[in-house]
């Protein structure tokens, strides 16, 4: 096989593979954009901004879900990573007795949706009177989004060279410049990568946000659940397409540091 | 940082207090956890989460095997390989549910095609594919986000260790297949084993997916814990929760096994997180 077949093969390959992925975000967009899209029809019959008009007006409570979802997705962003950098720092660095046991706590609610811990910690709430409030959602988003965190930092650190402290230090750096120019920037990619992923962590929280929030708390993925049980799908595949969106940007704009992380 | 896994501690051993009954009874009881055996909804349950959850994790390890292989011979060729792989693990679950449920539903995108193809007549032709008794939704969904990640695990340790020993045993006159069975195999079994407890312990804690793709009965045990859970009776949450602490102590025995499995392999310096 010459290598210009070969190329031009690996070339079709792609732009399979690309139509599949594009393919249920084409899918998607119709539905949003169709108005009676009726059986067997394989396009809609009539195109209407009607559901995305009617997403985008404060009446139907998606503007509110959608900055509801911003603003606890960020707060937990950043809490997970301020929280992780410290304790990945020291299960990277530092060898101790029953490390396997705290691998162990961490990857549990990251595995598994806590979602027996969810529970006691609403009855916990209750009487906190955090229940049903977006502080006490923030709190038990932090339950899975902290351990990723941490798992991704140790993964960060592991590469770490602390002799480049040593050195800074003795070269007269104070702690704080030590940190400002030193360390932070050989982990800001690891540190990139683990907010976005603790974002998406609580972006994509359904049942924890539920449990807790009792449907007070109304969060993008609440509100596409409630369009699509109540049969409007055109609103429905709008949000999806909302819900969606962050997922895949974020994604491409820290996928080179997943590469290189690899 | 143990503000976080305080609150994680204090809500499982909260949770285990109110499955004992502690806010029922004064006295503590097991009586939650024996219902649970004689529940008939929870013991098709059991069967039915741990069927879907096999079934997945069995067709995303054939395929993610077969991708890898596949893959690592097509490595050099692009880099993107590496990225697109970890793209489905970046999509939300109910984001992807919902997709499924729009292209496979019996009035779907594919039972639309299916009908122009001359293959069906109506929607009730079409295979029920979501809301099924066997899950097949569920299972979709699973085997389109898991494979790529058992791909990705043993590519991982297949790119390490290089192609020598498979060309050493060519090169002595094994045949492709003996060759595949007696040294790659082998070589990508710890990755795959350690990958399949992990998809495994995930799917069977999965939530969203069988909330939007699977049905009322049998449904998987997560589901059947929020819908007692958030029943407007309080004295179904005792039993609600004694379910999601028996199904989490089965998950939390899954994720020891794996990071057993893992150390083996990886030394755990690089925790493998999807």
């Amino acid at each position: 096989m010459s290598m210009n077949t070969r190329s031009s093969r690996a070339h079709f390959r792609g732009l399979v593979l690309a139509l599949i992925a594009v393919l249920p975000v084409l899918v998607l967009a119709a539905w949003s954009l169709s108005r009676g899209w009726l059986w067997p029809a394989l396009l809609p019959r009539a195109w209407s901004l009607r559901a995305w008009r009617y997403a985008a007006s404060p009446l139907s409570g998606v503007p509110q879900s959608l900055a509801v979802s911003i603003f606890i997705a960020l707060i937990v962003a950043a809490l997970a990573v301020l929280l992780a950098v410290p304790a990945a720092r020291a299960i990277a660095l530092h060898s101790f007795r029953g490390r396997q046991a705290v691998l162990f706590i961490l990857l549990l609610p990251v595995l598994a949706p806590p979602v027996a811990s969810a529970m006691g910690v609403h009855s916990l709430f209750i009487r906190l009177g955090l229940a049903e409030t977006v502080f006490g959602v923030i709190l038990v988003h932090l339950i899975p989004a902290v351990p990723y965190s941490t798992l991704m930092m140790v993964g960060a650190f592991s590469r770490f060279e602390t002799d480049q402290e040593a050195v800074a230090r003795t070269l007269g750096a104070s702690t704080y410049h030590v940190w400002l120019r030193v360390t932070l920037p050989a982990l800001a990619p690891g540190i990139a990568v683990s907010a976005v992923f603790a974002f998406l962590i609580s972006w994509s929280q359904y049942l924890l946000t539920l449990l807790v929030g009792g449907g007070q708390v109304r969060t993008l993925p609440l509100s596409l659940i409630a369009f699509q049980t109540s049969g409007d799908d055109a609103v429905a595949a709008a949000l999806a397409l909302l819900y969606l969106a962050p997922a895949v940007f974020l994604f491409l704009a820290v996928s080179r540091f997943l590469r290189a992380d690899a | 940082m143990l503000v976080i896994l305080g609150l994680f501690a204090s809500g499982v051993v909260s949770a285990i207090l109110e499955s004992l009954g502690r806010y029922q009874d004064p006295a503590l009881t097991f009586r939650y956890y024996s219902q649970l055996f004689s529940d008939r909804e929870i013991r098709a349950s059991l069967g039915f989460s741990l069927g879907v959850a096999a079934i997945a994790t069995g067709l995303s390890a054939a395929f993610g095997l077969m991708l890898a292989l596949r893959l690592r011979r097509a490595a050099h060729a692009w880099t993107g390989w590496n990225t697109l792989l970890q793209f489905p693990l970046a999509v939300p679950h109910l984001a992807m549910a919902f997709v499924v449920l729009q292209l496979i539903s019996s009035s779907g995108l594919a039972a639309r095609i299916a009908y122009h193809a001359g293959i069906i007549s109506m929607p009730a032709e079409f295979p029920s594919l979501v809301n099924d008794r066997f899950g097949a939704g569920i299972v979709l969904v699973y085997v389109l986000k898991e494979t790529p990640f058992v791909a990705l695990m043993i590519l991982a340790v297949l790119t390490r260790l290089g192609d020598s020993y498979e060309l050493a045993a060519r090169t002595l006159g094994a045949s492709a297949w003996q060759c595949f069975r007696h040294v790659t195999l082998p070589l990508a079994a710890p990755p795959l084993v350690a990958s399949c407890l992990f998809v495994f312990a995930y799917i069977l804690s999965a939530f969203e997916v069988p909330f939007v793709l699977g049905r009322p009965y049998p449904a998987m045990w997560s589901v059947i814990a929020q819908r007692r859970y958030m029943e407007a009776d309080l004295a179904a949450r005792p039993g609600a929760i004694a379910l999601a602490v028996a199904a989490s102590s089965l998950t939390a025995l899954l994720v020891w096994l794996y990071l057993r499995a893992a150390r083996s392999w990886s030394g755990l310096d690089k925790p493998a997180i999807f």
